[in-house]
């Protein structure tokens, strides 16, 4: 029966998979096709907000290579491997904080640490890692000049950083407006004490009453001193809350223990090789062209019909990586591959009920319509299934330091949603749109031959489905 | 229609069997950890003689010894290699020093002999980059999964009489999946030196999802086939089931193992053991839904497992009591 709800939702599937391929279609398409007569995609770009590439990970893209050494000052103290270890973790957070995931950051002899990030070019990388290694807390001086806030421990005058903060600051509403909340390390409570008791000395509309905190000469915050703090305190007067994450993002990011330097910076390609990525993209267009032509042989007319949906699902999924965005890795191509997998099992699971409904005796329209309502409840519980997997390994992943665990359960999650929609909508609605035509009346392309035997009076029926679908 | 339950002994003897043994060689052998879970060594080498391939470079540091190397292309030539911690190379928490004669110089002079002319730099000793505690915390991750299907299919078969069964069920074939994989990395790790990373534990997890899937499709049409007739022997019901599903179980494979098998034939070598888990997992997933699972509840709804062990006791007994 094709109602004009049908039409309708056949119209917006057609006009979501011309709007996925252009937005998934590669930039340099002839990596991936035969030929080079391709267009070249070019993603899409609102302003700022620009998914030109898709992402890729490490293992199929490559990206930079950065070695930091670590340069201590000549009177550091501390024991610089245990440095190099929370100066590691740091890195990390940092590279994680600003949605690059799966980086890898490995400790080097020699007091290194050395970082592969995806998907980024050199300078963005050094942007990243390297520009925010220096957190500074200034105040102004009698002179109304910047300078360092500083107190005097033990007799010696020592300027407040970034060090001087715990990791763990966080952001929070406090009524109309917002706040950051940190506390302070055993010595940058000493030095927190003092400066915000001198500060406190001036009026609040003395400047000498503000803490301003600086990222790289950039002031990140100035606020005025309303309290004593020590070991924790606030720094209020956020406009937003994406404002103060931020600002406690960078304050997290600030507390290297120790500073680096970047001695190398290389852009290096796939760790999987390039050619073996690319010899994995070709076998993959060839799997999935031979899927499609097992279902179109098996199947016919509802294997090409399926085949299509496929096209359309592959080309939706990939799309939404791309907007999200989502590192696509080995591992999210497994994940991919599965819930292909699964979007084609559940049209097997319809075509193979039709198939019996047919048998039966139904007309096709009744065929189509018990089909998918019979299918239903193995494609949801077999689905609800694996996306209750996939919020465990994600909340896991989060939780310990898996990020590949994490990745593979969001990709899988994102894949499986798709597949219910291409599977129940798409599908359905390219049945439905065949069912006016002459096609639709002829048994053998729905591969229902055998209702000869078992129901003489079927292929009568069939017919007189359209007759019915018609009327 | 198909007898499956009339055969469920064979079915569950040799899947039993199958899982002992891959139990056993697991706990044997273990799993050899690949580079991204041990500390190894780094180094940059470029060729200055002529144009060589990442390809090339690869397959020489196969042939010299690392089938586990790393090569990354870093600029015109030049390659980043990551391989196994070598013989004699800097401690990780040594500072910047004279280098040691050792492994290093075996590779760069096998290499040399067979590209000429490069230089090699930056020789280094590099953390692991993940920690082995990622495998700990995916096994807690899958046992925990593991419990939710149980209880999700436990709720939403509660219109069959005992739910919990099939979800029990389901979660035995899943686990059985997993070691069959395991117990076949840990045999091809003894054997052939296979490592495993951290694509792998992923190739695991989808293993796991598929299996489930495969079930609660197979269990759905039981489930079914109960609703339309409640006075069907169980025994009946399932054969009717699996006869009935034996097609789209089948297909369904067919269409990932198709996929999985071009990417194993024509596909980078690199990622071939990832499919070898894909393609292995896949098959017995397929197989543990029709053979494991169902011939389990089969088993389980005939007393089955009651009267076995009441045999085997009863057969001890008697050894007890013959001698005197």
């Amino acid at each position: 029966m094709r109602s004009t709800s049908t039409v309708f939702v056949f119209l917006f599937v057609v006009a979501l998979t011309a709007f996925s391929v252009i937005v998934v279609w590669p930039s340099s398409p002839y990596r991936y096709l035969p030929g080079d007569f391709w267009p070249h995609g070019r993603g899409i770009k609102l302003g700022d907000w620009e998914r030109e590439t898709m992402r890729l990970g490490l293992d199929l893209q490559g990206g930079a290579y950065l070695i930091l050494q670590a340069d201590p000052p000549a009177d550091y103290q501390g024991d610089l491997g245990t440095a190099l270890d929370s100066a590691k973790n740091v890195v990390e957070r940092r590279v994680n904080e600003f949605g690059v995931s799966e980086a890898e950051i490995n400790k080097t002899s020699g007091n290194r640490i050395s970082v592969q990030v995806p998907g980024l070019s050199l300078q963005e990388a050094q942007d990243l890692i390297g520009k925010t290694a220096a957190l500074k807390f200034m105040v102004y001086d009698d002179n109304q000049q910047l300078v360092e806030a500083s107190g005097v421990i033990d007799g010696q005058t020592i300027a407040m950083t970034g060090a001087d903060i715990k990791n763990n600051t966080y952001a929070q509403n406090i009524g109309t407006t917002f706040a950051v909340v940190f506390e302070t390390t055993s010595r940058g409570s000493k030095l927190m004490d003092q400066i915000t008791r001198r500060a406190l000395s001036y009026p609040s509309s003395d400047p000498r009453n503000y803490l301003i905190v600086m990222l790289d000469d950039v002031v990140l915050s100035q606020a005025s001193v309303s309290g004593i703090i020590s070991d924790s305190g606030q720094i209020t007067g956020q406009a937003s809350f994406s404002e103060a994450n931020n600002l406690s993002k960078q304050l997290n990011a600030g507390a290297l223990p120790v500073p680096l330097k970047i001695i190398q910076a290389e852009e290096v390609s796939a760790t999987l090789g390039e050619d073996s990525v690319l010899d994995s993209v070709r076998a993959g267009q060839v799997g999935l062209l031979a899927v499609m032509l097992f279902m179109i042989l098996y199947y016919r007319l509802p294997g090409v019909l399926a085949s299509a949906a496929l096209l359309v699902y592959t080309a939706i999924t990939l799309m939404v990586f791309k907007l999200v965005p989502i590192t696509l890795t080995l591992s999210g191509i497994a994940a991919f591959v599965l819930s292909i997998g699964i979007a084609v099992d559940a049209n097997i699971l319809i075509f193979e009920r039709m198939k019996e409904e047919l048998r039966r005796g139904r007309t096709l329209n009744a065929a189509i319509d018990i089909g998918f309502r019979r299918a239903w409840s193995s494609i949801r519980d077999s689905n609800v299934s694996t996306l209750i997997t996939c919020t465990i390994l994600y909340y896991f992943g989060a939780n310990f330091g898996a990020a590949v665990v994490q990745g593979f359960a969001l990709t899988l999650a994102i894949g499986v949603l798709i597949s219910m929609f291409s599977a129940i909508t798409v599908t359905r609605t390219f049945l439905r749109m065949v069912l006016g035509t002459p096609l639709a009346k002829n048994h053998f392309l729905f591969n229902a031959d055998e209702v000869k035997k078992t129901a003489p009076s079927a292929r009568r029926a069939g017919m007189t489905s359209e007759e019915q679908g018609n009327a | 229609m198909l007898d499956f339950a009339g055969k469920r002994w064979w079915y569950l003897s040799v899947s039993f069997a199958i899982f002992v043994v891959a139990a056993i060689s697991l706990a044997i052998f273990q799993l050899r950890p690949g580079i991204e879970f041990t500390s190894g060594s780094t180094f940059t080498i470029e060729f200055t003689e002529r144009e060589v391939s990442q390809g090339e470079v690869r397959d020489a540091m196969h042939d010299l010894g690392h089938e586990e190397a790393r090569v990354q292309g870093a600029g015109s030539n030049k390659y980043l290699i990551r391989t196994e911690e070598l013989q004699n190379a800097p401690a990780l928490d040594s500072s910047e020093g004279p280098e040691l004669p050792g492994e290093i110089n075996e590779i760069e002079a096998g290499l040399r002999q067979r590209f000429g002319a490069l230089t090699r730099s930056n020789f280094s000793t590099v953390s692991e980059t993940v920690s082995t505690e990622i495998a700990r915390n995916a096994t807690f991750a899958v046992v925990a999964a593991s419990f939710a299907i149980l209880i999700y299919i436990w709720i939403a078969f509660r219109a069959v009489p005992r739910p919990f069964r099939y979800g029990a069920a389901a979660v035995i074939a899943v686990l059985h999946d997993a070691f069959i994989v395991l117990g076949l990395f840990a045999l091809l790790g003894e054997f052939r030196g296979t490592e495993v990373d951290l694509a792998f534990i992923t190739a695991i997890l989808t293993v796991i999802g598929f299996s489930v899937h495969d079930t609660i499709v197979v269990f759905d049409r039981i489930r079914e086939t109960i609703h339309n007739d409640p006075y069907i022997p169980f025994e009946e019901a399932v054969n009717a089931s699996m006869t009935e599903t034996l097609a789209r179980s089948i297909n369904t494979s067919l269409t990932v193992v198709l996929t999985v098998v071009a990417m194993m034939l024509i596909g980078g070598e690199t990622i071939r053991n990832f499919l070898l888990v894909l393609l292995v997992g896949i098959v017995a997933g397929t197989y543990s839904s029709i053979c494991v699972a169902s011939q389990l509840l089969v088993a389980w709804e005939n007393g089955d497992f009651g009267r076995f062990f009441r045999r085997l006791r009863g057969k001890s007994e008697n050894l007890a009591v013959e001698p005197a």
